[in-house]
């Protein structure tokens, strides 16, 4: 099935507390040059039928208005499942 | 009297709500989630818990369920609604209310007795408060983080929409202190903290006269009664 993913960041000026605490877990493991982290969300929508013009700006109106909320996130990308066209 | 109290899947204090508006003298009317009637009621209470586990956002999809689609035709006709914590959130999901709530800025959950300055006594739920006055009420969240943008936030400050503020240290890093607003009409009121356990003798935050003796949550209802009655 042809597949549609969203990708939700919270607001680069925002804190991120769950990105936070990771990067605090990342900073006492050590060893590497990771220096932060930053949690977002990714959704996969299955598309009934063809992926379309018209299918992808309702995914992006679905995004934009119920899959984030433009108050503490950004909508970053959303795109066609590799592979899943075939 | 007749208040309702909206019941979501995960909804943890809808029971403690509908006992405050016993306590505050209305009948309380136990609403479902699911259904398109608000049988009547005179009021609605939209309370704390994790609605749909706090899956997607905080009350992002209690705000889509069924009865809100009939709590916000009634708030925007004037009916009183109450949001408390969770259902603060469903009301800025709903876009009742402006702005977001985000997790905790220390990260940890908060549980503690609160302080709280009134400073909007004018609304449909705080008309019995004065003006400013310092009241203490239970707050247990772990994303109570209020912010908005800088215009959302200096219009809420200048019409007066912040309800409450939080006295003391900021349990949440919320922005300007604000544990809760209300709209232009005064009709709706969001706030993190918890006025329903603060109702009764006994089971309240402690005063300096007793211990548990907080009753400051009760004006919450006994408000919503008074301003009601004032408008039949």
């Amino acid at each position: 099935m042809p597949t549609i993913v969203v990708e939700v960041m919270p607001k680069a000026e925002l804190l991120d507390p769950a990105g936070k605490a990771v990067a605090g877990a990342l900073r006492r493991e050590g060893g590497h040059p990771f220096s932060d982290v930053r949690i977002g969300k990714r959704f996969e929508l299955t598309v009934d039928g063809e992926v379309t013009d018209a299918v992808l700006a309702h995914a992006r109106k679905l995004a934009d208005e119920m899959l984030s909320n433009a108050v503490i996130e950004d909508v970053v990308k959303i795109s066609v499942l590799e592979g899943s066209l075939t | 009297m007749r208040i309702g109290v909206v019941t979501f899947p995960g909804s943890l204090d809808d029971s403690d709500a509908r006992r405050a508006v016993r306590i505050a003298g209305a009948e309380p009317v136990a609403l479902w989630h699911g259904d398109h009637d608000l049988q009547g009621v005179d009021a609605v209470v939209l309370p704390g818990g994790f609605s749909y586990g706090d899956y997607l956002r905080c009350g992002a999809i209690a705000a889509r369920s069924p009865i809100m689609r009939d709590v916000v035709d009634a708030a925007n006709s004037g009916m009183p609604v109450l949001g408390i914590c969770n259902g603060f959130q469903v009301l800025v999901e709903a876009h009742l209310l402006p702005g977001g709530l985000i997790r905790n800025d220390h990260g940890d959950f908060v549980c503690r007795d609160q302080g709280l300055r009134v400073e909007n006594a004018s609304t449909a739920w705080t008309n019995g408060f004065q003006q400013g006055q310092e009241i203490t009420i239970p707050l247990k969240n772990g994303e109570g983080g209020f912010i908005a943008d800088a215009e959302t936030l200096a219009r809420l400050e200048g019409d007066g929409l912040v309800a409450f503020r939080y006295t003391g240290l900021n349990p949440n890093g919320s922005l300007n202190d604000i544990a809760g607003l209300t709209n232009e009409r005064g009709n709706v009121v969001g706030l993190m903290p918890h006025p329903e356990h603060a109702v009764e003798p006994g089971f309240g935050p402690d005063t300096a006269s007793a211990m548990r003796s907080g009753v400051d949550g009760l004006t919450f209802f006994t408000s919503v009664l008074q301003s009601t009655l004032a408008r039949a």
